[in-house]
């Protein structure tokens, strides 16, 4: 093994890094494609269907037929669109979806970037997101895309607020922005995970990360029934793939934030034998399927809210809640000796 | 106490976590989907597909050209041209049905005084081209020959109650 260390350490560091980047990126793609067929199936399933089984057995080449069509696809450029922007949007939309992971702890060593600001750099780039949405929607130069994108921004305004004081939170209890940290001061088991002290952060958090991702039922920005498609009606072939790939590259980066910030990261949920064998890239990885099977159940479940009904969730229900939570650990954590439940 | 129990319900989520309930419930039911070209749902013997042309059992025609199918059409879709054969018998020499104009109302077989005009249950059929979907006098005979049996059961099966 001693040779594959050598090699490895004779590249150029661009190299490494691009192989690295890689290994992160392949995976994230194909996961993907596969997400997608989950949902067909899952929804399938909840509709008492069977959902996609035709291609390959039981349907598990569906995504690759779904890709391989799309890339076929012509791309319609209309006519009296801002070109420019009509193309660079759908890059921007799925640039800050894949760039987000570079700072994923997966396990306690496995991690491309393990920086010290790692959620303000997350934070940072899900909100990047929104700017491709927009700028589709404007660029588009269509009442339906235009209307959609006007949503999708007054919607990700609203919830980025609750979403930032949520994790406040868990900043105040970890006290680091560095997400290996915050894994590690959940380390011993699930009661010490922090769903358990921040449970109401932890259901704004979901909600938000929901609504933040534009899905159902937070998913007024495309509004199929309403306005078509929103902000993506004039995209097709690889525009329109590349903003589909964008949305679910986010829903499971959600997943994964949940898990790291929430559910233990890629701790055991017990802290003896048969569990601790286990390695941590498993745990981390189960529990982020959890969390991106409960987006899929949300849209098979919940009617869409109308728009006020949105604006009023985010502005005076969540970002009140999340500030009496912030308040209460901080009064608990340094005024009281109750404190040890926030630690 | 109701503002306690309303209290719980809203900050406890409980509608929604009873919504979920349904959907997860549904998940694991048995699906009613049927794997349709593999399988297919039972047809009723009064089912009314493509139409067929019968013969007596010695081969002969049954269509005596009396035109009465051509004349309760109510689209329409019914083309007959009849003549004396050799043996003094009236025959059609053209019996065309446009089955773009078909609405398969099956008065034709009702209306016809020696069973030869039917509908099969034949449902799964299509046409090579859009511009005319006339099935000939041939066509439909060859279309009686081939499913007399599955005709023949069908209305054996009906007879009972007409």
């Amino acid at each position: 093994m001693s040779w594959i260390g050598t090699i490895w350490d004779s590249l150029p560091l661009i190299l490494q890094l691009g192989i690295k980047i890689g290994f992160i990126v392949g995976p994230l793609i194909i996961a993907v494609a596969y997400y997608t067929l989950a949902e067909r199936k899952v929804i399938a399933y909840m509709h008492v269907r069977v959902g996609p089984n035709r291609v390959g057995p039981r349907g598990l080449l569906q995504p690759i037929a779904d890709v391989l069509k799309l890339m076929f696809k012509e791309m319609i450029i209309p006519s009296k669109s801002d070109k420019y922007l009509f193309l660079i949007a759908p890059v921007l939309a799925v640039t800050p979806a894949f760039a987000a992971w570079a700072v994923i702890p997966f396990s306690g060593t496995l991690v491309l970037a393990d920086i010290d600001a790692g959620l303000l750099y997350v934070l940072a780039l899900t909100s990047m997101s929104v700017y491709g949405v927009i700028i589709a929607g404007w660029a588009s130069n269509s009442k339906y895309a235009f209307l959609g994108a006007m949503r999708s921004a007054a919607q990700i305004v609203a919830y980025e607020i609750a979403m930032g004081f949520a994790l406040v939170g868990v900043l105040m209890v970890a006290g680091s922005l560095n997400l290996n940290t915050i894994i590690q001061a959940q380390s011993g088991g699930l009661h010490q995970w922090f769903f358990l002290p921040l449970f109401p952060l932890f259901l704004v958090y979901l909600i938000s990360g929901v609504a933040e991702t534009n899905r159902a039922p937070f998913d007024v920005s495309e509004g199929e029934s309403e306005i078509v498609a929103g902000f993506h009606v004039d995209y097709s072939g690889m525009g329109f793939a590349a903003f589909f790939l964008a949305e679910y590259a986010n829903m499971l980066m959600i997943s994964a934030l949940t898990v790291i910030l929430f559910l233990g990261g890629w701790n055991p949920p017990f802290d003896f034998p048969p569990f601790i064998w286990l390695p941590g890239v498993f745990w981390f990885l189960a529990k982020l399927s959890l969390v991106a099977f409960l987006f899929l159940w949300f849209r098979a479940t919940f009617p869409r809210y109308r728009y006020d009904q949105i604006m009023r969730l985010g502005w005076k229900v969540f970002i009140p809640v999340t500030l009496i939570w912030i308040a209460v650990i901080g009064v608990f954590k340094f005024f009281t000796p109750f404190g040890v439940i926030f630690s | 106490m109701f503002l306690a129990k309303r209290f719980i319900d809203t900050w406890g989520l409980t509608e929604l976590v009873r919504g979920l309930g349904v959907t997860g419930r549904y998940f694991f039911k048995k699906k009613f989907t049927i794997q349709y070209p593999e399988e297919k749902t039972p047809k009723s013997p009064r089912f009314r597909g493509l139409h067929a042309l019968r013969r007596y059992p010695n081969g002969e025609e049954r269509c005596i050209g009396c035109k009465l199918c051509e004349a309760v059409c109510p689209a329409l879709a019914i083309t007959i041209d009849s003549q004396e054969r050799e043996d003094g018998t009236r025959r059609t020499t053209r019996y065309d049905i446009d089955l773009f104009k078909c609405i398969y109302c099956g008065f034709c077989e009702e209306a016809c005084p020696v069973d030869s005009i039917v509908l099969t249950d034949i449902d799964e059929y299509h046409f090579e081209s859009g511009e005319s979907g006339v099935v000939t006098k041939i066509d439909l005979l060859s279309l009686g020959d081939r499913y007399e049996a599955q005709i023949a059961s069908a209305r054996q099966q009906d007879s009972a109650y007409r």
